[in-house]
């Protein structure tokens, strides 16, 4: 009776397994050139003004074009809906000249009407938009944070439709990367016709109607986002891939297990104990990244408000052991806070690892030989890696300065909420520049910016931005460079190293992929070998 | 009995309107909320999010609108997830989770039981130390251990079955690893179970008397022994649904499966509060459902046990 037990079992086994051949998803046909990605998490939305993350970038840049596009190698700006564009003289005004054959899917056409519509939409307060301080603060659009702050009426931006297919707009101060800057969602234009029908279920299959060169199929939350070649795209003879499919993939290991299987073409992350496998694998492919990883002192805290004290910490690091020994990334030491950018700013040097000269500014602040220092906490959310770092950090300072830490980990929204409200001694950051421009890191430090959670300020910093502001090209980042050497000089945030962005793909197989410094990568260009 | 039915029945609404009431309220003592990111908004956008939530209402108003929502089964809109509310979240992931750990519990208690009688039975041989070690190893390792593994094995090794996915694009295959992955530890528990409470009661009077009468071996175990053998087993029952339900968010991360254990996780980290709530409500009552139906089972199975 049990061997005929067995038997069955293995027969149903046997059965199933066969069953399992044919019912395995079926390759493309011939035709259907596909590509699929994993896409992180599932997204929070697909509405251009309600998104902030870089899964719903990906998405976004496969549905939506705004004024601009980014180029697939450089990421700078090149014709969306706007096919050439104007400067005033004193860099303030901007004249877009919009294409005759941007349209809806749906065939609606995009006038210039529609991007003053969009842009106000998206700085409605009622519409609450997570990005809104890109249009007001970063590109600094007149009027933009007026009626944001529910202070203005939307007339109070200055922008404008000057007629059918010309759009102006006018910002407050000259920001030389404004036009790189919108191929942001924060510039994203809105099917305002389909969202007035169908108000918040407008993004659903069916309903959505995109201008990008894809248009949504299907979307299973949790499941798959699946895109098709969009037909009324102006550019749609130049767009090779006829389906993407976006997997939100939770677990890192199932999403190997998926490439490595075949089932998706371009892996973007790598769960940390596979990574040194992984590097070796010819399909890696890694570049530097717009992103760094600091830590930030509290400058309420005593004796951090010292300079000397900060300097001593800051100097009491070996970087490149750090990188090489503990991260083991391959990332590189920072000595500035703005990464390198290839061919416009190089990376600052702003001091020097010297554990003497650290000893004696330590001494100098009176704790010679760390005597009489208070114990700090290093702050860091819940994290192998964080910890490890901390780790290192924690030994290098008793080893070097005598001085002992800490060292306490928090849940994510905790941590968040710690560093907002000051809860903290010395925590860990990491930030990632929005656009390609040294401001993007520098201008993070300012007295006045709500990601200054340490609170330093300095006269002097804040008057060479000042300055920084009204120059432009070449003179301009030479400045941005004397206040960033200030805020290394002063110890305002201590930096430990630039990112390095990973990524699996075949370039063999697929064209049109490219490395970039934002590591962002525009579905349009994609194309199969 | 049907009176006791109907009592607990009644008495679970209670239960329900307790745990609402006391998770509404501690899930907001947790630091951060729904609008915490390291690109933090203004204060202006700040107060715009509030306003469209209704966050800006004093608590006690908040909590009233939200009861009575609830009893007109609207979950609200989630504050993380723009585009679908709670209802559709759950509407959509609890069938999922139900098929796959409803699935697991079957299979757990089938081939727990027979697992379980026939080592029994042929006690100490061969057969039933190999089946108790496979129940041990369920019992001790843990199901990310687990999944991953019979992942490599058979997929991405032998390439038998496909790594992860749902039933609607790769077919009922999809099901395999994670009901397989989800049924082992229950499986353990109720073969390790039903093997000590069958030892036992092969030793009783009446199956001493049932033998002596005669009778073959299937018919004392299936006539005899089966109904007394599962009391223990019925009684796990209710604390293997909540390991299976709670186990289900593991198998569903790394199978891929959009079921609702993903959201009762990912929801806390978000401090998406509406879809705590929805999480926390709907496996509280599905628990409390399950508890009940076993306690019924429990006494239509042990005659010496009447409720009143």
């Amino acid at each position: 009776m049990m061997k005929k037990l067995l038997l069955m079992l293995l027969m149903a086994f046997v059965a199933v397994a066969v069953f399992a051949e044919g019912a395995q998803e079926t390759t493309e046909e011939a035709e259907e050139v596909v590509f699929r990605l994993n896409n992180g998490t599932e997204p929070e939305s697909l509405d251009p003004a309600l998104i902030s993350g870089v899964p719903e970038n990906q998405i976004y840049m496969g549905l939506f074009e705004g004024l601009v596009v980014p180029d697939p190698e450089t990421l700078q700006a090149k014709p969306g809906i706007a096919e050439r564009w104007e400067m005033s003289a004193d860099g303030l005004t901007y004249t877009f000249y919009l294409r005759d054959d941007a349209v809806w899917s749906d065939g609606v056409e995009i006038t210039a009407q529609t991007v003053v519509d969009s842009w106000l939409r998206f700085l409605n307060p009622e519409t609450a938009a997570d990005y809104t301080y890109l249009m007001v603060d970063e590109a600094m659009v007149a009027g933009a944070g007026d009626y944001n702050s529910g202070e203005a009426g939307p007339e109070a931006v200055q922008i404008r439709a000057v007629d059918e297919k010309t759009f102006q707009v006018t910002l407050d101060r000259p920001r030389a990367f404004f036009v790189d800057m919108l191929n942001h969602y924060a510039f994203a234009v809105h099917p305002l016709h389909v969202i007035e029908e169908y108000g918040d279920a407008w993004t659903r299959p069916g309903t959505i109607v995109s201008n990008g060169p894809f248009v949504l199929d299907t979307w299973v939350p949790q499941d798959r986002i699946e895109l098709v070649k969009n037909p009324t795209y102006w550019d749609a003879e130049n767009v090779e891939l006829d389906r993407v499919i976006l997997y939100p993939i939770d677990d890192q290991n199932t999403a190997l297990n998926l490439f490595q299987d075949g089932q998706i073409d371009w892996l973007k992350e790598v769960a940390p104990a596979r990574l040194d496998e992984m590097k070796m694998d010819p399909t890696h492919v890694a570049n530097p990244a717009f992103i760094t990883y600091y830590y930030e002192f509290n400058n309420s805290v005593e004796p951090l408000d010292d300079m000397r004290v900060r300097k001593a910490m800051m100097m009491s690091i070996d970087r490149q052991e750090l990188v090489t020994r503990v991260t083991r990334g391959d990332q590189f030491p920072a000595y500035g806070v703005t990464p390198p950018l290839p061919g416009v700013y190089d990376a600052v040097e702003g001091f020097e690892e010297d554990y003497d000269a650290a000893r004696e500014l330590l001494a100098d602040a009176g704790y010679p030989g760390g005597e009489g220092f208070p114990e700090l906490t290093i702050l860091y959310n819940t994290s192998e890696g964080h910890k490890n770092i901390a780790e290192y950090v924690q030994q290098k300072w008793n080893d070097e300065l005598g001085i002992s830490v800490q060292i306490e980990n928090q849940e994510w929204g905790t941590y968040l909420d710690s560093r907002d409200n000051g809860d903290f001694e010395i925590a860990r950051g990491g930030w990632q520049g929005d656009y390609v421009d040294p401001l993007s890191f520098v201008g993070l430090f300012t007295a006045d910016s709500p990601f200054n959670s340490g609170d330093w300020t300095s006269e002097e910093f804040t008057a060479l931005l000042t300055e920084a502001e009204t120059m432009v090209g070449e003179a301009r980042l030479a400045k941005m460079r004397e206040a960033e050497m200030v805020l290394m000089e002063q110890a305002g945030v201590m930096p430990f190293y630039y990112y390095l962005t990973t990524n699996w793909i075949n370039t063999d197989e697929w064209g049109g992929w490219y490395p970039t410094i934002q590591d962002m990568h525009p579905l349009k260009d994609i194309y199969r070998k | 009995m049907s009176k006791f039915i109907i009592r607990r029945l009644l008495g679970l609404i209670p239960t329900l309107f307790i745990i609402i009431t006391i998770s509404f309220f501690v899930i907001r003592v947790a630091p951060g909320g729904p609008f915490s990111a390291e690109r933090k908004v203004s204060p202006e956008v700040l107060r715009n999010l509030e306003a469209k939530y209704n966050m800006d209402d004093p608590l006690m108003k908040q909590y009233a609108d939200y009861l009575w929502n609830v009893v007109q089964f609207d979950l609200g809109p989630s504050f993380v997830y723009k585009d679908f509310d709670v209802n559709f979240y759950i509407g959509q992931g609890l069938p999922n989770s139900m098929i796959v750990g409803g699935l697991a519990v079957a299979v757990a208690l089938v081939l727990g039981l027979i697992a379980g009688i026939i080592s029994a039975l042929r006690q100490n041989s061969v057969y039933d130390y190999a089946a108790m070690s496979v129940a041990v190893i369920g019992i001790s390792v843990p199901l990310f251990v687990i999944g991953p593994a019979l992942m490599y094995v058979f997929a991405v090794q032998l390439g038998w079955l496909p790594v992860a996915g749902w039933i609607d694009r790769l077919g009922p295959v999809a099901l395999i690893m994670p009901v397989a992955t989800l049924a082992l530890p229950p499986f353990a528990y109720i073969a390790r179970l039903s093997r000590a409470s069958v030892l036992e009661i092969l030793r009783s009077d009446y199956v001493r008397t049932a033998r002596a009468k005669g009778l073959s071996t299937p018919v004392v175990v299936f006539k005899h022994v089966l109904k007394g053998s599962m009391l223990p087993v019925v009684s796990y029952l209710g604390p293997a649904l909540a390991a299976t339900l709670t186990g289900s968010v593991v198998v569903e991360q790394i199978f891929r499966i959009p079921g609702l254990g993903r959201h009762f996780i990912n929801s806390a980290f978000n401090r998406d509060y509406t879809m705590i709530m929805g999480t926390v409500i709907v496996y509280s009552a599905l628990l409390l459902i399950m508890n009940f139906i076993v306690d019924v089972i429990y006494g239509y199975l042990d005659p010496r046990i009447s409720y009143k």
